[in-house]
């Protein structure tokens, strides 16, 4: 804060006091605001009497932190920003692209493809189940939920925070439909994706004439009450135990997963009996989903209706002078990004094998939301790399066991993802408040294709 | 006084006709009975003093507010008639083919120059794009109309002299050339009615005349009746070829620029009274206009004397 306000040139002699004065004064509040969270801690003994630990070691790290933390920003890094800033405004001419950036997406394409594969080879099939499934399948998912919220949110600019809600009506479509009636994962893939696309129309068409704060709010209620139906009408969703044994997706049923049927996959190749096939099964029908997500986006794009999208974005009463029917605009974009929810639920289903009104929470629209703000609004490959990030980061604090050696054995580091999100969010939003991604590449041109900075962008009002 | 029906129509060359419109926004009565029409390839002005309702009257014609009271018909040159005060606004742009520029510049900032003029085309590329799905699968006709646009679009540029910023951001232009963009856009959209608010606001002296000469091209190249609100007198008096001065919410003149100019009511209302003269002078302007009306009482009666 004051860092930003201070000019770059002072005497670094000045500097440094002001600094010192800086960390000093980060110190105070930290104590002042720590003092009766970590100083002081209520538990109860094996009586059930309440007694006060004082942990003023803890309190002591912490205010450590703040203060040294603070003085290292006040000192070192707020003057490192500005002069790069200073630096980055002095130089105006456009970066050529390099061949490695212009040919990002199908080197990442590349190497996605060839991933399961080598971490078979690499660590065994037993083992690389972790790999391909809790990172590669896990951010995949939210790479194709963050990607349709992306429509929604990042080029038609309405604040949807119910898009969990497609998410589950794509799973539990899924999910009964292959129970109740046996259909097949590929006959009910776009069927999910159809029926989520139908109820995005259906909460469209009264909640798109609210604009900004109010679809908000709406879109959030919207997503609740799904949940709450998912919980309540238990005679077809079985409430809060949720529905379990939902059929595995098959080879366009040729060959199949499940362990007794006749054409199980790797009874027909006469390989030892894993579930690391099915995953990396699961890894490419999530890949090419993507994939097809990527591409119908980037087409769309590029299309009349997804100009439409993005100047609804930029001003809707614009748009209206200029004889776009702004409702069924949005409608589109609702449904589109409701659709590719929906598939995304179906392909959920068909993984976990049991799903419950728990995995469709607000928590979850939270972060895929994050994920596309954080990429920034609009950019395909700034949202992919956020989703890594993110839910990647998370996945990989299971793994760092040695924290607890560091903060004491009943230290779980999983537990410490949401602070762990908040400081990215703040980082991020801090150093690039238009997210990863900051540039729109304009869908036309005349001479050149010149990206445009989102100084100009909005983030549209609804 | 009733009518039929019939005789409501518009006559082949009047395009717009604004017949007893009244706005009220709460008690704020912002027009007030007002009637007047335009006429088919001229370029009608509107003017008046500050808050005397000119947007109120565009945003009416354009459907951005409902009036109140009263009836704005519209006729396309192929005899096609519109009751523009029941429609919705973005279906009087796309059929009844009335555009619209804004008083405070809405261009879609983020997006290029070129895109902001390929937006206005959105309705013709939607249906050449069988609306998005023969488009997505790479349909021909669709490749084909899209280049067309960009021809189209780049035609407007040309006429705007903005070529060369075709792939920069529209919200990185000066004002004047927002203001000449925000007209190409709302020509992309191809319409037989433009209505202009305050197109010359802040240009300088030789932008103000470019303007004037866009203005006239528009005209008569491309067929188009012209509406526009203007402060500007030196615009007004130069292009405009029927002139509609309002105060507060009312029409108090109506006539050629000529005419208007020399109306005593309009130079006590516009041109220029200090305030504290303003009851002298109106004391002054009523005397005035009674001999006026007296005079042409007893002489012959004109027919379009109000
Ligand atoms: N949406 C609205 N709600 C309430 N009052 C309004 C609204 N729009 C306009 N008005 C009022 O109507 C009157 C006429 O406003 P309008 O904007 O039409 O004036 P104008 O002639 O365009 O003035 P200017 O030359 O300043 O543009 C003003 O008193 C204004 O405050
Ligand atoms: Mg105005």
């Amino acid at each position: 804060m004051t860092a930003a306000a201070q000019p770059p040139r002072i005497p670094s002699d000045d500097r440094l006091k002001w600094a010192l004065r800086e960390a000093l004064f980060a110190g105070l509040i930290s104590f002042g605001m720590f003092v009766l969270y970590v100083g002081l801690e209520t538990t109860q003994n094996i009586r059930n009497q309440l007694v006060l630990n004082q942990r003023w070691g803890l309190l002591a790290i912490l205010v450590a932190i703040a203060v040294v933390g603070r003085f290292l920003i006040v000192y070192f890094i707020g003057p490192w920003f500005a002069a790069r800033k200073a630096a980055k405004a002095a130089k105006t001419e456009v970066p050529t692209q390099s061949l490695l950036r212009r040919n990002i997406g199908w080197i990442a394409l590349l190497a996605l493809l060839v991933f399961p594969m080598a971490m078979v080879w690499l660590v065994g099939p037993q083992k690389s189940l972790k790999w391909v499934d809790n990172y590669g399948v896990q951010i995949l998912i939210y790479v194709m939920l963050a990607w349709g919220l992306n429509i929604v949110v990042g080029l038609a600019g309405l604040l949807d925070l119910g898009y969990v809600a497609f998410y589950a009506v794509g799973a539990y479509s899924y999910a009964l439909l292959s129970l109740y009636f046996g259909l097949s994962f590929w006959t009910l893939l776009p069927l999910a994706g159809i029926l989520a696309a139908f109820w995005g129309i259906i909460l469209g068409f009264p909640v798109l004439r609210l604009r900004g704060d109010y679809l908000a709010v709406v879109t959030l209620a919207f997503g609740e009450i799904i949940r709450l139906v998912l919980i309540n009408w238990t005679d077809v969703t079985q409430g809060t135990f949720g529905v379990s044994g939902v059929p595995k997706a098959s080879i366009f049923g040729i060959w199949s997963f499940e362990v007794g049927a006749d054409n199980n996959f790797a009874k027909a190749f006469g390989l030892r009996q894993s579930s690391a096939y099915y995953k990396i099964f699961l890894f490419y029908v999530i890949l090419a989903m993507c994939a097809v997500t990527a591409v119908v986006t980037i087409r769309l794009r590029n299309m009349p209706i997804g100009r439409a999208w993005e100047a609804l974005r930029e001003d809707e009463i614009a748009c209206r002078s200029l004889g776009i029917n702004t409702v069924t605009t949005k409608l589109t974009a609702f449904s589109i990004g409701a659709m590719f929810g929906g598939f995304a639920g179906a392909f959920f289903a068909a993984r976990q094998g049991f799903i419950s009104p728990e995995s469709f929470t607000f928590h979850e629209s939270a972060i895929i939301l994050a994920v596309v703000v954080l990429g920034g609004m609009g950019s395909l490959f700034g949202i992919a790399v956020a989703a890594i990030v993110m839910i990647g980061g998370t996945e990989l604090l299971r793994e760092m066991h040695f924290l607890k050696t560091i903060f004491g054995p009943d230290f779980t580091p999983e537990l410490y993802r949401m602070l762990i999100f908040g400081l990215a969010m703040v980082i991020v939003m801090v150093l690039k408040p238009r997210g990863l991604v900051s540039v729109r590449n304009p869908t036309a041109f005349l001479h050149e294709r010149k990206a445009v900075s989102s100084a100009f962008t909005k983030e549209g009002h609804g | 006084m009733t009518q039929h029906p019939e005789e409501r129509r518009l006559s082949g060359d009047e395009v717009l006709r604004v017949e007893h419109m009244t706005m009220r926004f709460g008690g704020l009565i912002a027009i007030n009975d007002l009637s007047f029409s335009a006429k088919r390839g001229e370029i009608t002005a509107l003017i008046g003093p500050n808050g005397a309702g000119k947007t109120t009257v565009f945003n009416c014609v354009t459907g951005f507010y409902k009036p109140t009271m009263g009836r704005i018909l519209m006729r396309r040159s192929n005899g096609e008639e519109f009751n523009l005060e029941r429609m919705s606004d973005f279906e009087i742009n796309r059929d009844a083919k009335v555009s619209r520029t804004f008083q405070n510049i809405r261009l879609f900032t983020g997006l290029t120059v070129l895109e902001n003029l390929l937006v206005a085309q959105h309705n013709a590329l939607m249906k050449s794009s069988g609306f998005t799905v023969l488009g997505l699968l790479g349909w021909r006709p669709y490749k084909d109309a899209a280049k067309e646009a960009i021809e189209k679009a780049r035609y407007w540029l040309e006429m705007i002299n903005l070529v060369h910023r075709a792939d920069d951001p529209a919200g990185d232009l000066p004002y004047g050339e927002q203001r000449r963009l925000e007209i190409a856009r709302a020509m992309c959209t191809g319409p037989e009615f433009l209505c202009l608010d305050e197109p010359a606001a802040g240009l300088n002296p030789r932008e103000s005349l470019e303007l004037n000469t866009l203005l006239r091209s528009i005209r008569e190249k491309h067929d188009v009746s012209l509406l526009l609100i203007e402060h500007d007198m030196s615009v007004v008096m130069q292009i405009s070829d029927h002139v509609v001065v309002l105060e507060y919410g009312a029409k108090i003149s109506d006539g050629t620029p000529k005419h208007v100019q020399n109306d005593p009511r309009v130079i006590a209302a516009y041109l220029g009274v200090e305030d504290d003269e303003v009851d002298e002078v109106l004391e002054e302007i009523e005397e005035v206009a009674e001999e006026v009306s007296h005079e042409h009482e007893a002489g012959q009666p004109t027919g379009d004397a109000r």
